[in-house]
């Protein structure tokens, strides 16, 4: 096996090295930035130049060495590069070839452009371990260009009839792309600190975000009449909404194509906006891949798993320690 | 379609009862008045009768969406509604032209009379016309459950404030036994003739729990207490010699408990009682306990035997109608000793008994009484203030309930299941079990009582520490203890541990607990002696 699976991650016997471990090892190769793949406590960590800066930003003074997309390392002769997975800026899958052999892990990845993340790349393979948070075909999402306008639309009434417009959005990644998404010739944007400190380190790393206001306690907000305020989900259920006075609340989070789990969180709208791939991204990507065996991580494993099954690939589940979207968006972020 | 989709959607997407009255009073002053008539219908739970059953709506609805029957039904169980689920899985729509709500009704309800492969001819068809929120409203229609997050109450102030008829009146005029087939939007709402209807109930009046203790009520001289029944809450009409049964839901339930049929022996024409049916024993004179009245829930018809077993009576507490005329405005006092000069002195063979007061010199005296109640085969008590009306619906202040502190016993989780709908990404069903010796067997499930940070954290914990997978169930390790609350237990030979528990839930998840501090099966088995 190029790589195996233990109660501490996924692992190269070969290359001795993991990949997005959960505990502390020796070397970590890191797909992206989120704190259910980039974790505290590695002695090396590798990963993109893009990811690098958030990864410092959030696990402070750590040995990380960055490599470009389609680079080629050579760790103990296993052969080793990062491909963009479109999930977030920076996010990677990592392929990995022995004596001819490929094995590619996916992270989290996402096969539609968002004009943010690098666009995923299918990587060619022999055994694809592959997330599948959103694997079952109620999932279906919609384009940006048509989520946008659901946002904008939004956005709008609230500032017509003077509320503000309040957005629940992961702080790396989905704050962005919901600032990018929108027409921000509407109104201004009021950034959460916490989603303001992420944007601080990509616009550095020359992401081109839209202009935006950090909320501080001083904020005058009679000044921003009708702005677009995105802060992390969690701040939406605190106390920290409150000083808005009249205010309309949304999720972002493709968790909101349920009905059920839209009321649940009692906001006002849920708007599907995902970094995963849908039900139609995870089966073209495994058809891409070319690969024979999938192992499906994260998600409704037993589910995809049979899919795959059927559909004549040889399929088993790993289990791992990666959240899925909803605990990330609904856990708090500062 | 698209004013009520348009109308469904705006209702769904707030949380806040302004915003849902103003888009449902919009809605009531523009629409047709069969799409109103249809709309009070389904939001009052009248819904159309099922003209294409479930099991065939998957399979079409899978077989357009080219998936296997099992990954629909997985699909099914993740989004816990069939008709998102069908909405979800299907291709995009191409725009045709809009049909008002009534008409796609009347089509669905002659879709009875077809032949199957006409019904799905025209299923499927449908299907393609209808897009976004017109299609899941469609599929709710077809599937026969719509519930939209809108109280009656909510849209008895909307129809309330179009019409301009008074709200309580309105609640008077929505309940009973019509629908739109049996009546019109004047006949029900703008001009009713109220000889129409001789089984129409009062809207019920409900009661708010007691949070702390009746100190805070006033002077107890104003309060009248009596025990609170553990049966089924039901108003027996008398009208126009025929007699009539609803339960709190609006059901009528008139046939399922045929011994209400000899009340008018014993009780005048033009009297409607609210009361408690309760499984009675007739020789000692006293409340059966639940297990035997469930013995008559749900069924349709009574067997000899059952109806010799688990006869029932209506305990009565108060009197809503006498010689036609509506009681309601009348004190309480007043109608309670109209009500017991009507039953006190009935003999035993009838249907009816009289719900007694509960005596109490002050308000400190009570608290020990209530707690007797389940020696009293009661849940607790039952505080009405002396002067109240009897209200429309739940309102606060005149009637409390204030019962006792359920039982409790600390369990150990042992399987965890994921719930759907609302929950779905959640693991929120749970099997709890107690310790017999070195086992654990478990007892029950329970499914409510965390919170949602709570439900979050202990998923986390079970995706990560599954034991092994049965289907959908999780078997996880006996690490973590929790407080089960229940409003009774019986003995049980369905179950291994040999009881079962009424409404258990969670109270308390006790991370304080070591899992050998846990209860143990010979503690169950003491409480079932003591309280089954």
């Amino acid at each position: 096996m190029v790589l195996e699976f233990r109660d501490e991650g996924i692992y190269c016997p070969a290359g001795r090295f993991h990949i997005d471990p959960w505990r502390p090892v020796d070397r970590a190769l890191v797909t992206h930035g989120h704190a259910d793949h980039a974790y505290e406590g590695h002695r090396h960590y590798l990963a993109t130049h893009a990811a690098a800066p958030v990864m410092r930003h959030r696990l402070g003074e750590i040995d990380l060495e960055g490599v470009a997309y389609g680079e080629v390392r050579d760790i103990h002769g296993v052969r080793v590069s990062f491909h963009p997975a479109g999930h977030v800026p920076g996010s990677a899958q990592i392929r990995i070839e022995h004596r001819g052999e490929v094995w590619v892990v996916s992270g989290d990845y996402k096969t539609t452009p968002d004009g943010l993340s690098e666009p995923w790349e299918p990587v060619r393979c022999d055994a694809f371990i592959t997330e599948c948070t959103f694997g079952l075909p109620v999932f279906d999402w919609l384009t940006d260009a048509e989520l946008a306008a659901q946002i904008d639309d939004w956005w709008r009434a609230n500032r017509a009839t003077g509320r503000h417009s309040a957005i629940g959005a992961y702080a790396l990644g989905k704050a962005q792309r919901v600032m990018t998404m929108v027409d921000a010739s509407i109104g201004p944007i009021l950034t959460h600190g916490a989603v303001e400190n992420t944007n601080a380190v990509l616009r550095r790393q020359g992401v081109a975000l839209p202009d935006t206001i950090r909320m501080t306690p001083e904020t005058d907000l009679k000044a921003h009449p009708g702005a677009l305020v995105v802060a992390p989900p969690s701040a939406l259920a605190g106390p920290w909404l409150r000083r808005f006075g009249p205010v309309s609340t949304a999720i972002a989070s493709g968790w909101m194509a349920l009905r059920g789990v839209r009321r649940r969180r009692a906001a006002d709208r849920g708007f599907v906006v995902s970094d995963h791939a849908d039900w139609a991204g995870l089966n073209m990507a495994v058809r891409e891949t070319g690969a024979e065996r999938v192992f499906a991580t994260h998600g409704y494993t037993a589910v995809f798993r049979q899919w795959l099954e059927e559909q004549g690939y040889d399929a088993q589940i790993v289990s791992t320690e990666y959240g899925d979207e909803l605990l990330e968006t609904e856990e708090a972020e500062v | 379609m698209k004013r009520f989709a348009d109308l469904f959607t705006a209702l769904d997407r707030t949380t806040r009862t302004l915003a849902k009255t103003a888009a449902l009073t919009a809605y009531f002053e523009e629409a047709p008045d069969a799409d109103r008539l249809w709309t009070i219908a389904l939001l009052s739970g009248r819904r159309p009768k099922r003209t294409v059953n479930a099991t065939r709506l998957s399979e079409w609805a899978a077989e357009v969406a080219g998936l296997p029957m099992w990954l629909f039904q997985a699909s099914y169980d993740v989004v816990g509604d069939l008709a998102e689920t069908i909405h979800l899985v299907l291709p995009d729509a191409e725009a045709a032209p809009d049909r008002s709500l009534s008409e796609w009704i009347a089509d669905i309800r002659a879709l009875a009379a077809q032949p199957e492969p006409d019904r799905k001819a025209w299923i499927l068809r449908s299907w393609t016309e209808l897009d976004g929120a017109e299609r899941f409203v469609f599929n709710k229609l077809i599937t026969g459950g719509f519930r939209v997050g809108v109280s009656q109450k909510l849209m008895t102030r909307a129809l309330s404030r179009a019409t301009g008829v008074e709200e309580a009146e309105l609640a008077h005029r929505l309940m009973g036994n019509w629908t739109p087939e049996t009546t019109s939007y004047a006949a029900l709402i703008t001009a009713p003739d109220p000889e129409a209807d001789l089984s129409r109930p009062y809207p019920f009046c409900l009661a708010y729990g007691l949070e702390g203790g009746p100190a805070e009520l006033g002077p107890a001289e104003d309060w009248i207490a009596e025990w609170k029944w553990d049966g089924i809450r039901g108003q027996l009409i008398l009208r126009g010699g025929q007699h009539h049964l609803w339960s709190r839901g609006e059901e009528l339930m008139t046939d399922r408990f045929p011994e209400f049929a000899r009340a008018a022996d014993f009780l005048p024409d033009g009297t409607v009682l609210d009361g408690e049916i309760l499984a009675w024993d007739a020789e000692t004179r006293r409340p059966m306990g639940f297990s035997a009245l469930q013995t008559r829930i749900g069924r349709k018809t009574v067997s000899r035997k059952v109806l010799a077993e688990a006869p029932v009576i209506l305990r009565t507490y108060d009197l809503l109608e006498e010689d036609g005329a509506d009681l309601r405005a009348l004190p309480f006092a007043e109608r309670r000793a109209r009500f017991v000069a009507l039953i006190a002195a009935l003999p035993p063979e009838a249907p009816v008994a009289l719900s007694p007061v509960v005596d109490f010199a002050a308000w400190d005296t009570l608290a020990p009484i209530r707690e007797t109640a389940r020696a009293a085969q009661a849940e607790g008590l039952m505080l009405k203030r002396k002067t109240a009306p009897y209200h429309v619906g739940r309102k606060k202040g005149d009637w409390w309930k204030w019962k006792l502190d359920p039982l409790t016993i600390d369990a150990v989780m042992v399987y965890a299941q994921a719930g759907h709908g609302r929950r779905a990404n959640l693991y929120t069903d749970f099997t709890f079990a107690v310790w017999k010796g070195e086992e654990l067997v478990p007892f029950t499930k329970a499914y409510s009582g965390l919170t949602d940070a709570e439900f979050r954290r202990i998923t986390h914990w079970v995706r990560r520490n599954t034991l092994a997978r049965f289907g959908p169930v999780r078997q996880v390790p006996p690490e973590h203890v929790f407080e089960i609350g229940f409003e009774g237990i019986q003995k049980s030979t369905r179950h291994k541990s040999g009881v079962a528990l009424r409404f258990p839930r969670m109270l308390r998840w006790r991370d304080d607990k070591p899992v050998a501090e846990a209860n143990t099966h010979a503690d169950l088995l003491q409480m079932l002696e003591q309280y089954g």
